[in-house]
C-alpha cells in the first residue's frame, strides 16, 4: 500500500495543473482571435476542468475528511497548490498561449501514455479518458504552431518570443521531489525526467517545422511541488475562490 | 479590409451509415483547421461520427429566379408520392 498523503498531494498536483490551465484557458472567452476559436481554446479548457474534477474528488476520497472537489478547488490558499508554475503564469497574446499550450500537450501525451498503465486503477482510467483530449489538444497547438510559425513576419515573431518568455518554465515539468518515491516504486507513477528526452526530440520537431528556435535557457523555474508559486497565482485564486470566499457555502 | 477567413460548408454524420447533414459554416485557412473548427463548433455534444468540411466557394447554388421553373411544377403532381400503395404488414421503412 502506497503513503496516502503522498498520492494525495500527487492527485492535488494533477488535479491544480489541470485546473488552473483550464481557467487560464477560459480567460479566452470572448478574447480569442475570432468566433471558431473561441470556441477551440474553451473547450480545451473544459476539457481540463472535467480532468480536475476528476482528480480533486479522487484526492477527497484519498484524503477522507470529506472534502469534495469544490472544497479542494475554492477552499485552499496558494501554498497548498501543486501545480506547475507554467499553468498560473498571464495568458498573454495568442501566439503566447499557443506556445503554451503546445509545451503543455506534448507534456500531457507522454505523461497520460504512461498513467494509462498506473498500478492505481482510478489514475489509469482518469489518465486513459484524458489522453484522447490532451492528443487533440496537441494537434491544435500543433497546427497553429505551423501557422504562426511560417505565417507572417509578425506572427512568427510573436511566437519565438512567446516560447522564448516560457521555457523557463519548462524544467520544472521533468523534477521529483520526496513524495515521489513511493509512488514510483510502486508503479503507481513514473518518474517525470523519464520524460524529457522524448518530450524534447516531439516538441522540436514541431518548433523546426515552424521555423522556431529550441530557446537556450541557463535558469529554470520551479517551486510548484513546494507550494511556492509566482506572484501570479495568488491574483488568479483571488478571483477564482471570490465568490466562496465571500459566501462560504453558497448555492445555486 | 476583410479580415474574415475563409467560409467553408460542414456536413456532419450523426451515426456510422447516416447520411452527412449540412450543420452550418466555419471560417478557416486550410481545410485543417476547417475540419478542427467544425469538431469544436457542432460535435461538441457528441453529435457526430464523422465531419465533412467543403470550402463555400465550391457550392453552386439556385437562385429565388430559378424557382418557379425548378420547383413548381412538381407541386401538382400528387402521383409522384408513394401514397397509392397498401403499406406491407410489417414494413418499417418504405
Amino acid at each position: 500500500m502506497v503513503n496516502q498523503s503522498d498520492l494525495f498531494k500527487y492527485l492535488l498536483h494533477l488535479g491544480d495543473n489541470a485546473l488552473i490551465h483550464s481557467y487560464r484557458l477560459s480567460e479566452w472567452c470572448s478574447r480569442a482571435p475570432f468566433l471558431e476559436e473561441d470556441l477551440a481554446l474553451t473547450n480545451l479548457a473544459l476539457d481540463q476542468i472535467g480532468r480536475a474534477q476528476s482528480f480533486l474528488k479522487y484526492a477527497g476520497d484519498i484524503e477522507g475528511k470529506n472534502r469534495t472537489e469544490d472544497d479542494l478547488a475554492y477552499k485552499r490558499g496558494e501554498r497548498q497548490f501543486y501545480n506547475h508554475l507554467i499553468n498560473e503564469l498571464p495568458i498573454g497574446d495568442f501566439a503566447y498561449t499557443i506556445a503554451k499550450q503546445l509545451i503543455l500537450s506534448t507534456y500531457d501525451v507522454l505523461l497520460f501514455s504512461a498513467l494509462s498503465n498506473s498500478t492505481n486503477e482510478t489514475i489509469a482510467n482518469i489518465s486513459a479518458k484524458s489522453l484522447k483530449e490532451v492528443r487533440y489538444h496537441f494537434v491544435h497547438a500543433r497546427d497553429w504552431c505551423y501557422r504562426l510559425g511560417l505565417g507572417t513576419e509578425l506572427s512568427h515573431q510573436k511566437l519565438q518570443n512567446g516560447f522564448n518568455e516560457i521555457w523557463m518554465f519548462t524544467g520544472e515539468l521533468f523534477e521529483t521531489d520526496d513524495s515521489y518515491k513511493d509512488l514510483v516504486a510502486n508503479g503507481v507513477t513514473i518518474d517525470p525526467s523519464s520524460l524529457k528526452v522524448k518530450w524534447l526530440e516531439n516538441i522540436s520537431e514541431v518548433m523546426k517545422k515552424s521555423n522556431i528556435i529550441v530557446p537556450n535557457v541557463d535558469y529554470m523555474q520551479s517551486g510548484g511541488m513546494k507550494g511556492i508559486h509566482t506572484e501570479h497565482l495568488g491574483h488568479l485564486l483571488s478571483e477564482m475562490q471570490y465568490l466562496q470566499r465571500a459566501y462560504p457555502n453558497a448555492k445555486w | 479590409m476583410d479580415t474574415q477567413l475563409d467560409l467553408w460548408e460542414v456536413f456532419i454524420q450523426s451515426k456510422i451509415g447516416a447520411h452527412h447533414v449540412h450543420a452550418g459554416s466555419v471560417h478557416a485557412s486550410d481545410a485543417q483547421m476547417a475540419l478542427q473548427n467544425a469538431r469544436d463548433t457542432y460535435t461538441r455534444r457528441n453529435e457526430g461520427s464523422s465531419i465533412w468540411v467543403i470550402p463555400s466557394k465550391f457550392v453552386t447554388a439556385s437562385t429565388s429566379d430559378d424557382a418557379d421553373m425548378f420547383f413548381e411544377p412538381a407541386n401538382d403532381k400528387i402521383y409522384r408520392h408513394p401514397t397509392f400503395y397498401v403499406m406491407p404488414e410489417g414494413a418499417k421503412q418504405i
